[in-house]
């Protein structure tokens, strides 16, 4: 329990920290956010009431406690493109964004550990050589390439899935397979070394002289100690998913939060960019804490040790 | 009886590295790219600049080897010429995100106590972000540019290189020649530079060849997205947003500068890999 708490306890000035960096985001901005908030022909005055309104006429400590104390009510201020509650914005988006991830995450998790395991046990033979040169070149492919190329062969030339957008289950097919491949390959390299390493120790051995058979020897000794260190793994790939999926809802106008943050960037809409910052950060944090903690159950000499 | 050969460090690496011959090619293909960039001018067939009207969309022939794009541009010579933006950004915010971030891990690793408190909870908010999102908040700031992307690439390595850095002087501070050094009255600041650095510097290296090929990606993929790099440029990224709009009509502008990507960061990758696994089995 005392573990559980002390991670919990790490992540509270990191949240505070971030939370301080989205803050001051805005405000070091070349610009005034009144003017940008009341519009560019708004006289002094419109932009005097403007910046009242938004409280940047108070000390910047207080500025920030109403901040904070706003956000956690759920109120990250107005888009200043669509005039809608930033709140409304990003929640709308949300779900495309986290069935892509989840989607590109479980094909990527099953492939990668399984390709990985299964080149770890021909260590060495054409198939290790041959599924560590597809992990390498999968590291290598740059996501958003892939996109157009499996566009133009599945939906220009074939004519099988939509190009883009959200319309049905077949138009995840694409962006999610895409999203993961980067993921698959890592996973695929790691869990090969970390399936290597557990081959060699000495309760392996034990396993398979005792006469168990191979493929119980590989799944419930190898592979279930291997993939300690996977889970951790995954956590920290969850934030590049939550990156790669920025560039790859642009290549597949997928309308999920990664192409709104492009979008506001290209009008400049501040309150959006913030919100989304610090959401995804937030959520890449907390997904790590989970993972944190699961390493713990999963592994008790963690929780001991610390 | 023959005595034993003793071997320095760097001879012992190079051993080992001479073996792994697929990461010897990729160093090949390294040079032959950076060759490539610097002698642009000599080898582009055409001003990558240059439209002709009368061969827009044109596919590959012997006139233009990777054919024209919608200005009727030779794409082989922008790919040429795109190469020496690719290579600056991933070369130079690898070595900037290193040299920061070695700075921070050396200072937290040496002095220890508050210092390498506050450092180390900094480098957890790096963290905190995923890489690409840090380096989009990092251009939503400066403004898009080839620049301002070279920035935030660095801003997003120097975690990586502090937290290794700050381990290895951790370590090295407890060595005997360093003890016996403080004991004989060597400055702090001489001893981390003449002889803790010397010892941090090969993990630097290798992970700098690895983050090259890392940083080429991010800074293609934020031009792609139109953040990074602007239009008539002939960046990689930008060339295939810009292909976008022809996917069916005329491939080969997806297909060229897509390739020209792939493989430049694949061969970074490789030669990164085998340089890393050369030096694990000598830290061995």
């Amino acid at each position: 329990m005392l573990f559980f708490l002390r991670r919990l306890a790490a992540a509270i000035p990191v949240l505070f920290a971030v939370s301080v960096f989205v803050f001051g985001f805005v405000r070091v901005l070349p610009g005034d956010p009144a003017r940008l908030v009341a519009g560019a022909d708004a006289t002094e005055q419109e932009v005097a009431s403007a910046r009242q309104a938004l409280g940047l006429d108070r000390p910047i400590w207080e500025q920030y406690v109403r901040y904070v104390g706003a956000s956690l009510k759920g109120d990250l201020g107005v888009s200043s493109r669509t005039r809608e509650p930033v709140i409304d914005v990003i929640a709308a988006r949300f779900w495309p964004t986290l069935w892509l991830t989840l989607a590109a995450m479980g094909w990527a998790t099953l492939a990668g550990t399984f390709i990985g395991v299964w080149a770890g046990t021909r260590r060495g033979r054409w198939q290790d050589q041959m599924a560590m040169l597809f992990a390498i070149g999968g590291l290598s492919f740059p996501g958003f390439w892939l996109g157009l190329l499996l566009i133009n062969l599945f939906s220009v030339h074939l004519g099988w899935l939509p190009t883009g957008g959200f319309d049905s289950w077949l138009s995840l097919l694409m962006p999610s397979f895409t999203l993961g491949v980067g993921v698959a390959a890592v996973l695929a390299r790691f869990s090969r070394s970390a399936y290597v390493d557990v081959a060699a120790e000495d309760y392996v051995r034990t396993a398979r002289s005792k006469g168990l058979r191979e493929r119980r020897v590989i799944w419930r000794h190898g592979v279930r100690n291997a993939l300690i260190p996977v889970v951790t793994l995954t956590g920290l790939e969850f934030g590049t998913l939550l990156g790669g999926a920025i560039v790859v809802e642009t290549v597949f106008a997928w309308p999920g939060l990664g192409r709104l943050l492009v979008d506001s960037i290209a009008f400049r809409d501040y309150p959006v960019i913030q919100a989304e910052i610090l959401l995804l950060s937030a959520e890449f944090m907390l997904i790590n804490l989970v993972i944190d903690m699961l390493y713990g159950v999963l592994n008790p000499e963690i929780r001991l040790r610390s | 009886m023959t005595a034993p050969t003793i071997r320095s460090p760097a001879g012992e690496f190079w051993r080992r590295l001479r073996r792994r011959h697929t990461a010897l090619a990729a160093g090949v293909v390294v040079l032959l790219i950076i060759l490539i960039a610097i002698f642009a001018p000599v080898l582009a067939p055409y001003d990558p600049a240059a439209a002709d009207y009368d061969a827009l969309l044109q596919g590959p022939s012997l006139a233009h080897l990777a054919g024209t794009d919608s200005y009727g541009r030779d794409i082989l010579s922008r790919i040429i010429w795109g190469g020496r933006i690719s290579l600056t950004v991933g070369l130079v915010s690898a070595f900037a995100g290193g040299l920061v971030g070695t700075t921070l891990g050396l200072l937290s690793g040496w002095i220890g106590g508050w210092v390498d408190t506050v450092l180390m909870r900094l480098c957890d908010v790096l963290f905190a972000f995923p890489g690409i999102l840090l380096a989009i908040a990092v251009v939503a700031l400066l403004g898009p540019g080839v620049a301002n992307v070279v920035w935030a690439v660095a801003v997003f390595s120097v975690p990586v290189f502090a937290r290794l850095v700050r381990g290895t002087t951790m370590s090295l501070k407890q060595a005997q020649y360093i003890q016996a050094g403080r004991t004989i009255g060597v400055s702090g600041a001489k001893l981390m530079l003449y002889h803790i650095l010397p010892g941090a510097l090969p993990v630097v290296i290798v992970y700098m060849s690895l983050r090259i090929g890392s940083a080429i990606l991010v800074g293609a993929a934020l031009s792609f997205i139109g953040l990074g790099a602007q239009p008539p440029s002939p960046e990689w990224g930008a060339m295939l947003a810009d292909g976008r709009s022809y996917l069916g009509v005329a491939d080969h502008l997806t297909l060229f500068p897509g390739l020209a990507i792939f493989i430049v960061v694949l061969s970074f990758n490789v030669l990164g890999d085998g340089l890393r696994d050369a030096l694990s089995q000598r830290l061995q």
